[in-house]
């Protein structure tokens, strides 16, 4: 194993704490939120965001640690970046079927 | 690879609180549709996890695992959503 220099390193390791705090923000809103259409926003924004910037950072770091490169989590982060807005909206067509907010709440005096 | 070893058990703990977060939603969710959208948050947040572990434990082992995860996961939330949608599966 090589070792690597301190910006790929310091890259790789900022690479996984800003996608764990997005996947945290995506999830902490989806769990927070009050109505169904603002809980859309955070998993299908957010969330895919964080684990984009994992799957970026680890064929970083196995690209590094084997000497050649590593294009597994590039098929990974390719189709969830496919497949995510195909699921989103899906999802808001089952929430229009289902009447989730057919009548919004009055606002506040 | 000394920072990155730093900052991969905190992480991993990110993302156990994230699925410990959907999995709440999944149980409590008033909806149909909040059900199934957590459980689409489920599969990608386990995505990550599966990533992170194999770069903890230095191998490659667990890509195949996520993408499979990955695959099924997406025909699940379809399948769920065309379910509500249209109260068939197959026509």
């Amino acid at each position: 194993m090589t070792s690597p220099p301190l910006w790929l390193d310091a890259l790789v390791a900022l690479l996984v704490v800003v996608g764990a705090a997005f996947a945290l923000v995506g999830s902490w809103g989806l769990a927070k939120l009050s109505d169904f259409l603002k809980r859309l926003h955070g998993p299908t924004k957010a969330t895919t965001l964080g684990v984009g910037c994992v799957l970026i950072a680890s064929a970083l770091m196995f690209s590094v640690v084997k000497g050649a490169p590593s294009l597994h989590e590039l098929l990974i982060t390719l189709f969830l970046f496919l497949t995510a807005p195909v699921s989103a909206h899906l999802l808001i067509k089952t929430a229009v079927k289902l009447g989730v907010s057919d009548t919004p709440p009055p606002p506040p005096d | 690879m000394s920072l990155l070893a730093t900052v991969l058990p905190w992480a991993i703990g990110a993302f156990v609180i994230a699925l410990a977060l959907n999995a709440w939603r999944l149980l409590r969710g008033p909806t149909l549709a909040d059900r199934i959208l957590a459980l689409d948050t489920l599969y990608i947040n386990t995505i990550a996890l599966l990533v992170l572990l194999g770069m903890q434990l230095r191998t490659e082992l667990y890509f195949e695992a996520a993408l499979v995860i990955g695959m099924l996961g997406f025909v699940g939330t379809v399948v769920l959503s065309k379910y509500v949608l249209r109260g068939d599966i197959v026509e």
